[in-house]
């Protein structure tokens, strides 16, 4: 079996893994960059080789190209990189469980980043485990990695930047948006504007937002702001979606409906590698409590990029860069002045990028009712099919925590591990309890965070370093 | 309820339920299945209810088929390739 070791694994292909593992080999670091994509770029810049090789960029808009010109300079350095490959476990010690096509495999790393980046924050609203029922940006993945668009008529409804930049670039592909439902409540906006005289500084990136919203009005998008309460009707797909505004309820026919309420980090492996986890109030979603160079809580384990909070893609590219930086002084590779004069111009530009995050946090804040939904019939786990209604009853009965409220339930015991259901029920349990979310907590999560078939695991039993922490139930 | 912004230039033929499906290179399965029409891929565990990709990006797992044998595969993180035989996990309800 494997002996390979690395000084640093880079986890993730997305804007941060790749400045992160292009910097660390430019240190002189054995860096090894595992990724999940069969190329380099993340979410954010998905297939961004493929569509600068076809001219396919402008559908897209110019601030892509930044991705381009990250996977060329990751491409050209040092770093090992090894795409398709499933990782299904981190360990403080370093070690990494993963499969790939050539099968499963434990590999050994000095030091672990994690540049997981960031899920849509699950929206769950009555009918939205229907077929017909996708996030915003699950389909604007599927057109940049497939160029496979909706032919039938979207709703798009919720709140937050990608709302209007995934409206436009449906409308410019040509496809219908039959209506965009804003759920950015009306309140927000007051405590939105008094962060506004930063945000200005941020110019371009205030600019950039303005433009989507104007674009949405250019393009004839029938847009509804001030909306609330969704729900999705169907017998068994979605068929229509009605909602509240101006005090009344509404409903459009649709085939497809798009929800977003803005995007969270994916925690999924530094939960799973137990490092220490706070609820963030400003960004309502859980995330790894780091110092200033991306550091854990656990020694070997770094985070950086929106894995970490959301700071956004342009963002992600100087933290990977001061956790690669960070990743050699503990290794002893460049001293610790070095390493804070090289993170000083990584920092300046780190500012600049963050000078409009807190008004879009104040501004696309989500709504109570989204964090923590109160009809009793919603379904919030997906997987076991478990509603707010068996929640309560859970909480009632003592399962004030989301690992007790697991077993009166099963919710989060299905394939996506809470992936999908985590931040809710804790938004829930928290709510029926009169507990704060952090002091509710989350799931533990267990390894192996994606499924390993058995005969991929049998080639790893019978080596002994390889084999998984005792005790943990694969 | 998709289509393709053009075609692809090579393609594949991938095998749903038997029935060949023309797909392109670098697909996911997820994705090639969309494409093609088909917006039913599984039924839920519990109430056997219709399920279909949600997230596309590996964190819903609604997307679960039977890939070349190997069930409950992540449909949106298997890319596809030539001869690819492809299983939906569809039971009707019994009630």
């Amino acid at each position: 079996m494997s002996n390979e070791r690395h000084d640093l694994a880079v986890i993730g292909g997305g804007p941060a893994g790749m400045a992160a593992a292009t910097t660390a080999a430019r240190l002189g670091l054995d860096t090894i960059l595992l990724d999940e994509q069969p190329a380099p770029g993340g979410q954010i810049y998905r297939n961004i080789e493929q569509l600068t090789r076809d001219g396919d960029l402008d559908l897209l808009g110019e601030e892509y190209r930044r991705g381009a010109d990250l996977a060329r300079e990751f491409r050209a350095s040092k770093a090992a990189y090894r795409p398709n490959s499933t990782i299904w476990q981190t360990s403080p010690d370093g070690r990494i469980g993963l499969t790939g096509p050539d099968g499963a495999r434990m590999i050994h790393a000095a030091r672990i980043l994690l540049a997981t980046g960031a899920m849509e924050r699950p929206v769950a609203v009555p009918g939205w485990t229907m077929p017909g029922v996708m996030g915003v940006g699950a389909v604007q993945a599927l057109m940049k990695a497939s160029g496979v668009v909706p032919d039938t008529p979207v709703v798009i409804a919720g709140s937050g930047p990608l709302v209007y930049l995934v409206a436009t670039q449906l409308a410019r592909a040509g496809c219908t948006v039959a209506a965009l439902l804003v759920t950015t409540p009306g309140s927000r906006i007051a405590g939105a504007l008094k962060e506004l005289p930063r945000a200005l500084l941020a110019g371009r990136d205030l600019l950039k937002g303005l433009a989507w919203m104007n674009e949405v009005r250019r393009l004839g998008i029938p847009t509804t702001n001030g909306t609330s309460h969704l729900r999705i009707e169907g017998e068994d797909r979605a068929e229509a979606v009605s909602y509240g505004a101006d005090g009344a309820r509404k409903r459009i026919v649709a085939e497809l409906v798009l929800l977003h309420e803005g995007v969270i980090p994916n925690v999924q492996l530094s939960l799973s590698t137990r490092c220490r986890h706070v609820w963030d109030e400003t960004q309502a979603c859980w995330r790894p409590e780091t110092d200033e160079w991306g550091a854990t809580s656990e020694e070997r384990i770094a985070v950086a990029g929106d894995g970490a909070g959301i700071l956004g893609a342009q963002a992600a590219e100087p933290l990977g860069r001061i956790a690669a930086l960070d990743a050699a002084f503990r290794l002893g590779r460049i001293s610790q002045v070095e390493r804070d004069l090289q993170a000083k111009p990584e920092r300046a530009e780190l500012a600049r990028h963050g000078r409009i995050r807190p008004l879009l946090d104040r501004l696309f804040h989500p709504a109570p009712e989204s964090l923590a939904p109160t009809d009793p019939d919603t379904i919030v786990c997906r997987c076991e099919e478990v509603t707010v209604g068996a929640l309560r009853e859970a909480v009632r009965l003592g399962g004030e925590d989301p690992n007790r409220a697991k077993v009166f339930t099963r919710c989060g015991m299905g394939p996506c591990q809470g992936r999908m259901c985590g931040p809710t029920v804790s938004a829930v349990i928290a709510r029926e309890s009169g507990h704060s979310i952090q002091e509710v907590g989350t799931y533990r999560i267990r390894i192996p965070v994606r499924p390993i078939p058995l005969t991929a695991l049998a080639d790893l039993v019978g080596d002994e370093e390889g084999l998984p922490p005792g005790g943990s139930t694969l | 309820m998709f289509r393709r912004l053009r075609m692809p230039d090579g393609g594949v033929t991938i095998h749903v339920d038997g029935r060949p499906i023309a797909a392109a290179i670098g697909d996911s399965v997820a994705a090639a299945l969309l494409a093609a029409g088909i917006t039913e891929f599984r039924t839920s565990a519990v109430s056997h209810s219709l399920r279909a990709p949600h997230c596309m990006i590996g964190n819903c797992f609604e997307c679960l088929a039977e890939i070349d044998g190997l069930p409950d595969r992540q449909a949106c993180l298997v890319t596809v390739a030539d001869g690819m035989q492809v299983r939906r996990q569809i039971e009707r309800k019994t009630a």
